[in-house]
């Protein structure tokens, strides 16, 4: 069951709408290294996780990634809830506007609609956690490339945040993936799937 | 202890219920003085329930642990293991 804090994990305000800069910023909300998908991912792995811990851990980063969906939507909104209809024209944001005007909705920046094929729920601890490990430096990659694309500082700062967070993540994760080995046969990891296999 | 246990967590299940409900209805009725009364007493009465089991059993938020020398956050089951 969750609650609803009405706070964002971190602050936003922007001052000067940039259709250009919401149009790479949404694919962190609906793209294929999101923040949806991340949510979806850990949401949808922890139920067969058989480690209580690792559970915790995909339950809570689970929960921040919902945070950071609200901060890249809120981010979105308030680069474009300004814009003139020229600006919406001159900065080629015509093709989203026609579709959803300045409403939020998860898309790639490029446009293909959110898709679950987009994160793996594998039913495998060792293979779900290397999963979420690669999909926590595709997040980090992506935040790099929206920060060589974008100039204001009101907006990289809240980048640099998020990015910052798929670090931290990156690393719980890896702690994750040591307590899962721990328990496993160290002469094989793979000799059977703790989530499904019940030789412990 | 066990049955003790599952009574006071069923009636925290509960009583949030309510809450949750009442918010709804709140949320369109925000001037409902006897919605408005409900809704502070079961939220009185959810607080009280809340503090009790955390104490005794564990937390249900991970900002209401109950801080000693570990974390008991990611100890006893999650819900979806089918044993709260």
């Amino acid at each position: 069951m969750w609650t609803y804090e009405k706070m964002l994990q971190f602050p936003i305000k922007i001052s000067k709408p940039d259709a250009k800069a919401a149009k790479v910023i949404m694919t962190q909300f609906g793209g294929p290294d999101g923040e949806l998908g991340a949510a979806m991912r850990y949401l949808s792995q922890r139920y067969s996780m058989p480690y209580r811990k690792v559970a915790g851990v995909l339950t809570d980063i689970g929960t921040e990634e919902l945070g950071h969906m609200e901060m890249v939507s809120t981010l979105v909104w308030q680069l474009t809830r300004n814009l003139s209809v020229d600006q919406i024209k001159a900065e080629g944001y015509d093709t989203y506007f026609v579709d959803h005007t300045v409403g939020i909705w998860p898309q790639a920046a490029g446009g293909m609609p959110f898709s679950s094929a987009t994160f793996a729920s594998k039913g495998d601890a060792l293979t779900d956690l290397f999963e979420d490990m690669a999909a926590e430096q595709k997040a980090r990659t992506t935040y790099d490339n929206i920060l060589r694309l974008v100039d204001n500082p009101e907006v990289k700062d809240v980048i640099r945040f998020l990015r910052e967070r798929e670090i931290v993540h990156f690393q719980r994760f890896g702690e994750a993936l040591g307590i899962v080995q721990d328990d496993l046969n160290c002469k094989n990891f793979y000799a059977f799937n703790p989530e499904f296999d019940r030789k412990r | 202890m066990a049955d003790n246990k599952s009574r006071l967590f069923a009636e925290l299940q509960q009583v949030s219920f309510v809450l949750e409900d009442l918010n709804l209805y709140l949320d369109t009725h925000p001037e409902d003085a006897s919605a408005l009364r409900y809704y502070k007493h079961y939220q009185q009465l959810r607080q009280q329930l809340l503090e009790q089991y955390t104490m005794e059993f564990g937390p249900i938020t991970a900002d209401n642990v109950n801080i000693k020398n570990t974390w008991t956050w990611v100890e006893g089951p999650w819900p979806w293991e089918g044993e709260m």
